[in-house]
């Protein structure tokens, strides 16, 4: 079976054009993949590239050299090269991500921004409704906070909301970047849960957990992203 | 993939020895939304009057995609078919609202405007959608007979977005819709402009010199200095991993609240 993400020899830095054009390496020779039903972990310091390496698998950082191939039903698109329409429609479809943090949009009801992932996602109004308020539910979200706007939320109703937002439709790929960092174990509990749903249902997931517990519960297989930071100045 | 709704190519403008404009080429495909942004004297204003054919190039055409489904360079429309467009299958929002309004002219009659150019001339349709766009830019009915002199800036903003959109056009131009207005007020109005555009699936140009306009509403940014576009892409790669040194040093200069 084809791996839903594949890194060839990727590599990334940053040029800091305002500092005297001083070049960060951030990653060298990354080559992972993840396939369909595997939780792939990275691991490793922080400042080793982790978040990097998601954020350029969802095309929101750009590489330096080699490629990253997403499968996207019978094609696979190189996320490095791909036009912004393209990279567009493969989030819409294919891949989620979901961050620390979410961006809160003013007057936006914590309801609405995670049904509205659900209708980006591909989800009848009906069902991204439903799919919402259950999503919403199993995270412990105050039902009487779903109609506000989450921007006066504590952090770990943000993050919630936020990772509701990142599950609620069918995308075969998910990034996660410490989506449990401020939950109690409670709610790390039933995000690890949601996970292994996605994972039993044949979808794939690269992570970031720095929470041992949560790692244990979700984690298929481990890569420490050491490997590439030090290939990252040759 | 889907044809493009507009298709820019090679715009150039010289005011004098001063490039406004140097070669631009971009295209829009309906219902996305692209922001423009540069600092003042960039030429992004410069670029949307080009566009938007009030402004003649050096060099260069801009093409539409016409309901026929033709796309015609929009030099070669006479300009009885070439107002008939503006009026109808494109928007212009403007940053002054006493540019984009009839001033004394009242609210209904603003919005009802733009239907009769369609033809419309029964008087309680148009009322009636005039009433229905009102509410749905959140104008209270009660003011449909007040002239924008007596609205405050948020509000004549609103009724801009009620007039252009009343005729459900494919393409809507806005120029730095939001500036000069109080921040709670910028965030409704933000919230309304990125409502509608989903819901009808508008294709929109955005100029803007405020990134988080930028990031809030665009699919896709294009930076632009001294005439020239110098970074161009999809919008959140943009602002978190700019490319050249005048991008990076725009998206550093933005003081985080």
């Amino acid at each position: 079976m084809t791996a839903l993400l594949t890194f060839q020899d990727v590599a990334k830095s940053f040029t800091l054009h305002l500092r005297g054009g001083v070049v960060l390496p951030v990653v060298g020779g990354v080559s992972l993949s993840v396939a369909p039903g595997e939780c792939v972990v990275l691991g490793g310091p922080s400042g080793a590239g982790k978040s990097s390496l998601l954020k350029m698998a969802y095309g929101n950082y750009r590489c330096d050299a080699g490629a990253i191939l997403v499968r996207d039903g019978d094609a696979v698109v190189d996320v490095v090269r791909a036009d912004p329409r393209v990279m567009l429609s493969l989030r819409a479809r294919v891949i989620a991500y979901v961050s620390q943090f979410l961006r809160v949009i003013p007057r936006v009801s914590a309801l609405d921004v995670v049904e509205a992932a659900g209708r980006e996602g591909g989800l009848s109004e009906d069902e991204a409704r439903a799919r919402a308020k259950n999503l919403l539910a199993r995270l412990n979200l105050p039902e009487r906070l779903w109609s506000l706007p989450p921007a006066t939320f504590s952090g770990g109703e943000q993050q919630r909301v936020n990772i509701a937002r990142g599950l609620i439709a069918d995308r075969p790929l998910l990034l996660l970047d410490e989506p449990t960092a401020s939950l109690d174990a409670s709610n790390r509990a039933v995000v690890a849960e949601l996970v292994r749903e996605k994972l039993a249902a044949g979808a794939g997931v690269l992570g970031i957990f720095h929470d041992s517990e949560m790692r244990d519960a979700v984690a298929t297989r481990i890569v420490d992203v050491m490997r590439f930071a030090q290939a990252r100045a040759a | 993939m889907s044809e493009p709704l507009l298709q820019v190519r090679g715009l150039t403008k010289r005011y004098g020895t001063r490039l406004a404009c140097a070669d631009v080429s971009f295209d829009i495909d309906p219902g996305e939304v692209l922001a423009i942004v540069g600092e003042s004297g960039s030429g992004k204003s410069t670029l949307l009057s080009l566009v938007a054919t009030e402004l003649a190039p050096d060099a260069g055409t801009v093409s539409y995609r016409m309901r026929d489904d033709v796309l015609r360079d929009l030099a070669g429309l006479s300009e009885a078919e070439r107002r008939a467009l503006m009026r109808t299958d494109w928007g212009f929002v403007r940053q002054d609202a006493a540019q984009g309004l009839r001033m004394t002219v009242s609210a209904g009659g603003n919005v009802g405007e733009r239907l009769m150019g369609l033809g419309e001339r029964h008087y309680g349709r148009i009322r009636g959608q005039a009433l229905d766009w009102l509410g749905r830019v959140e104008i209270a009915a009660d003011r449909i007979d007040d002239p924008p002199t007596r609205f405050s800036g948020g509000m004549r903003q609103r009724l801009q977005i009620a007039r252009n959109l009343v005729t459900g056009p494919r393409l809507v131009l806005m120029d730095e819709p939001t500036s000069g207005l109080d921040v709670s007020v910028q965030a409704r109005l933000l919230d309304l402009i990125r409502r509608l555009s989903a819901e009808l699936g508008l294709a929109v140009i955005i100029v803007t010199h405020d990134l988080a306009v930028a990031r809030l509403l665009s699919h896709r940014i294009m930076v632009m200095r001294a005439g020239r576009v110098i970074e161009t892409g999809l919008t959140d790669r943009v602002l978190d991993d700019p490319e050249h040194a005048y991008t990076q040093l725009l998206v550093s200069s933005v003081l985080v609240a």
